[in-house]
C-alpha cells in the first residue's frame, strides 16, 4: 500500500483517539455538561471508509458520531467547543456533542434518534440524483437502528431508486446497554442486505486496512452507478454507552469480554502491523502523533477559552 | 358515493369573494387553485419535486396533482412506497442537499406514522446546529372527513403541529389563498405543514392566473363588522361566512378573522379587531382541549382582558374520535345553526 495512505490512514486514527483522550480527561471537571458517547475502540470503521470520501460527499451520522466528523476532517475547535456548549461551537452550543454539523465537508447534521439519519441520507442521496450529481452519500448506522423500520424503508427505497450510498452498519453488540442477543432475532446483520439484492460485506471492523479496502471497492462501484452497497463491520466499544466511564466498573459488560476486545484495539493493532512491515518508521508515526497532539489541545484550549452564548441566542435560528 | 363532497348539511356553502373580485376575472375552485400553484412550482423552479403516496394515479390526489407526472416528468412528481416517516426524513435530507421538496399525504392521520422525521427532525433541525442549516420543506396533509372515514381517516390534528418550535402550519380557506399561500410555502426555507381541506375543494374564487405569494403568518379580515369577532381558519372560514349573512339579517353584523396560518400568528389583527367589537369567538376545525382556540382565546384574554365585555368563547368538534356512522358524524362536525346561535347569544349580550 501506498505510504503516503498509510500515514493519512494512521493520522485520522490517531486524532480521533486522542481527541476522545482529551475528552475523558477533563469530562470529570463537569464543564463539558452535555452526554458524550464516545467512539474508542470503533476507529478504523470512520477512518477506513472517509479515507475515500472527498469533501463534497455527504456523511450521515447517528449519537455516536465524534469519529465520523473527525475522520471526514471536520474543524475539531468547533467540534470542542460545542461540547463545552459555546457560541464557538460548530453548532453554536446549541447542539451538542450528539448534534454536530461540518457544511465544508458536507455534513448537515446528526440525529441522536437511532436510525434518524438513514432516511434523511437516503433523501441527500435522491437529490444527489435528481439534480445528476456526481456525489455519494456515506451513512454510518448502530447494530440497533436496524431494529427500526425506517432502516428497512431506507433501504428499500436506496435500493428502488438505485442511489449512491453506502450503509455502514459498526455492529458494537450493544444498543445502550442491551445485547444484541436479547434484541435480534438473527446475528447476522449484512444477510439483510440480500432481500435488497444489495452488495454486501461482513467486515472486521477492528482492522482498518480491511475497512479500507473493502469499502474502497464498494465506493468505486457506486461512483460509477452500481447503486447501494452495505456493509457490517463488528466492533466494541470501549467505553460505556454514555460518558467517559468503562462498563466493567458499573457491571453493564464482563470483565473477560471488555479485555478480550481491548486486545484487538485497533489503533494498536493497526500500530503493530505498521511496524512488522516496515510501512513507515517509528519516528514517523511518532511525528504523526505529536501532530494530533498539538492540534487536540489547541483545540480544547479554544473550547475553553471561547464565550458562552448570550442570553438572547436562545431564541434565534428557529425560523 | 362521493369522498369529496361534504356530507353534512353545510353542503351547499360557498366562500363568495365579494370584495376581491379586483384580484383576478377566473373564478376556479380550491383543488383547481391548488393544482396551478403545484404546476407554477414545478415550472419555475427545477428544485421543486412532489411525491406522495399515489400521487400520479387517475385520481391524483382528489384532482389536485393530476397529470402534473405527464407534464413535468416522472422524476419530479413520483409515487412512493407506503413508508411515511421515511419518505419525511427523504424530504429532509433532500432539501439540505438542495432540492426543494414538497411531500403529499391524502390525510392528515398519515403524519402520525412520521411524527418522529417531523418533530424530532424537521421542526429542530436548524436550531439544533445553530441556524447554520435551513429545510425548506413542504409537507402536505388534507383534513376532512365525511362518507364515514371514521377515526383513523379524519383526524383534526393541526394543534399537534402548532405546538411544536420550528414548525409552520397553514390552513388555507379559500381558492386564492389556497394557491398564494402554497406558493409561500414552496418558497419558504423553513419545514411548512400545508393542510388544506377537503370540504373546500369544489368551492370556487377569483384567482389570478399568475403566480402570487399570500404572505404567512398574517391573517386577514374576511368580513367587518362591529358586533362580534369570530376569529377562524380553513373551512370553518366558509361557516362563519355563512353565519355572517344569515346573522346580518337580524341586524347582528359580525367581523370575521381569518388566521390563513396558524404558527406562527401575528395577532395584531385580531387584538384591533376585538378592541374594537368586545367580543369574540373562535371557530376551530379542531378539538377544543389543548387546541388552537384554546390558545387563540388565551393571547386575546392576556392581551385585550380590559376590553372584553365577555368570556371569549369557542367552537370546536366534539372531544372524541370521528365516528363512521353518519348520524354520529353529523354530531361530530361543526354545525352551522349551533355557531349562529351562540353567536346570537353573545351579539345580544347573552
Amino acid at each position: 500500500m501506498d505510504k503516503r495512505i498509510i500515514k493519512d490512514l494512521y493520522y485520522r486514527m490517531v486524532k480521533i483517539r486522542k481527541f476522545e483522550d482529551k475528552i475523558i480527561q477533563h469530562y470529570p471537571e463537569q464543564q463539558m455538561r452535555c452526554p458524550v458517547h464516545l467512539y474508542i475502540g470503533q476507529e478504523a470503521i470512520a477512518t477506513g471508509v472517509c479515507a475515500h470520501l472527498k469533501k463534497s460527499d455527504y456523511l450521515f451520522s447517528y449519537h455516536r458520531n465524534h469519529g465520523h466528523l473527525i475522520a471526514k476532517g471536520a474543524d475539531i475547535k468547533e467540534m470542542f467547543a460545542e461540547l463545552y456548549g459555546k457560541k464557538t461551537g460548530c453548532s453554536s452550543g446549541k447542539g451538542g456533542s450528539t448534534h454536530m454539523v461540518s457544511l465544508e465537508n458536507s455534513i448537515f447534521g446528526t440525529s441522536a434518534i437511532v436510525a434518524g439519519g438513514i432516511p434523511i441520507g437516503t433523501g441527500a442521496a435522491l437529490a444527489v440524483r435528481l439534480q445528476r450529481q456526481r456525489q455519494i452519500v456515506v451513512i454510518f448506522l448502530g447494530d440497533g437502528a436496524i431494529e427500526q423500520g425506517t432502516f428497512f424503508e431506507s433501504m428499500n427505497f436506496a435500493k428502488l431508486k438505485k442511489l449512491p450510498i453506502l450503509f455502514v452498519c459498526e455492529n458494537n453488540f450493544y444498543a445502550t446497554n442491551s445485547s444484541q442477543k436479547v434484541r435480534q432475532a438473527n446475528p447476522d446483520i449484512y444477510k439483510i442486505a440480500d432481500f435488497f439484492s444489495m452488495p454486501k460485506a461482513l467486515l472486521d471492523g477492528n482492522d482498518v486496512i480491511q475497512v479500507y479496502k473493502k469499502s474502497g471497492d464498494f465506493i468505486a462501484r457506486i461512483r460509477k452507478g452500481s447503486g447501494p452497497c452495505f456493509i457490517e463491520a463488528r466492533t466494541y466499544r470501549f467505553r460505556t454507552h454514555v460518558g467517559p466511564e468503562t462498563d466493567i466498573e458499573k457491571g453493564f459488560r464482563a470483565r473477560e469480554e471488555v479485555e478480550k476486545w481491548m486486545k484487538k484495539c485497533p489503533y494498536k493493532r493497526f500500530h503493530r502491523q505498521i511496524l512488522a512491515n516496515k510501512l513507515l518508521k517509528e519516528n514517523e508515526l511518532l511525528d504523526i502523533e505529536h501532530r494530533a497532539d498539538e492540534e487536540v489541545k489547541e483545540a480544547w484550549e479554544f473550547a475553553v477559552k471561547s464565550p458562552y452564548p448570550e442570553k438572547e441566542d436562545l431564541r434565534t435560528d428557529i425560523y | 358515493m362521493s369522498w369529496d363532497k361534504v356530507p353534512v348539511d353545510l353542503s351547499d356553502l360557498r366562500v363568495l369573494p365579494e370584495d376581491n373580485t379586483l384580484a383576478g376575472n377566473r373564478l376556479i375552485t380550491y383543488r383547481q387553485a391548488i393544482h396551478e400553484a403545484f404546476a407554477i412550482a414545478l415550472k419555475q423552479d427545477p428544485k421543486v419535486f412532489l411525491f406522495g403516496e399515489g400521487i400520479d394515479d387517475p385520481a391524483g390526489v382528489f384532482g389536485t396533482t393530476l397529470n402534473l407526472h405527464k407534464q413535468f416528468s416522472k422524476d419530479r412528481v413520483f409515487d412512493t412506497p407506503i413508508c411515511e416517516n421515511t419518505l419525511t426524513g427523504i424530504a429532509i435530507g433532500a432539501s439540505l442537499a438542495g432540492m426543494r421538496p414538497v411531500l403529499i399525504h391524502m390525510r392528515t392521520d398519515f403524519l402520525l406514522v412520521s411524527m418522529d422525521q417531523i418533530i424530532n427532525h424537521a421542526a429542530k433541525w436548524k436550531y439544533m446546529f445553530g441556524g447554520k442549516v435551513n429545510l425548506p420543506i413542504v409537507i402536505r396533509a388534507i383534513i376532512g372527513g365525511g362518507w364515514g372515514s371514521a377515526a383513523q381517516h379524519s383526524q383534526p390534528i393541526q394543534a399537534i403541529f402548532a405546538h411544536i418550535p420550528g414548525l409552520r402550519v397553514v390552513m388555507p380557506s379559500t381558492a386564492y389563498d389556497a394557491k398564494g399561500l402554497l406558493l409561500s410555502s414552496i418558497a419558504c426555507p423553513d419545514p411548512v405543514m400545508f393542510i388544506d381541506h377537503r370540504w373546500l375543494f369544489d368551492y370556487k374564487d377569483y384567482v389570478p392566473e399568475e403566480a402570487y405569494l399570500v404572505p404567512l403568518g398574517k391573517p386577514v379580515l374576511r368580513r367587518q363588522g362591529k358586533d362580534v369577532t369570530v376569529i377562524t381558519s380553513s373551512f370553518m372560514t366558509a361557516i362563519a361566512l355563512e353565519a355572517g349573512k344569515k346573522l346580518q339579517d337580524e341586524g347582528i353584523d359580525i367581523e370575521i378573522v381569518d388566521l390563513r396560518t396558524v404558527k406562527p400568528i401575528d395577532a395584531e389583527l385580531i387584538f384591533s379587531s376585538v378592541k374594537k367589537t368586545k367580543k369574540a369567538i373562535v371557530l376551530d376545525f379542531g378539538y377544543a382541549f389543548c387546541g388552537i382556540s384554546a390558545e387563540i382565546s388565551s393571547m386575546i384574554t392576556e392581551n385585550c382582558f380590559s376590553f372584553l365585555a365577555r368570556p371569549v368563547e369557542r367552537i370546536a368538534l366534539a372531544d372524541v374520535p370521528t365516528p363512521a356512522s353518519h348520524v354520529l358524524e353529523k354530531e361530530f362536525y361543526p354545525n352551522l345553526e349551533n355557531i349562529i346561535c351562540k353567536i346570537r347569544k353573545i351579539a345580544k349580550g347573552g
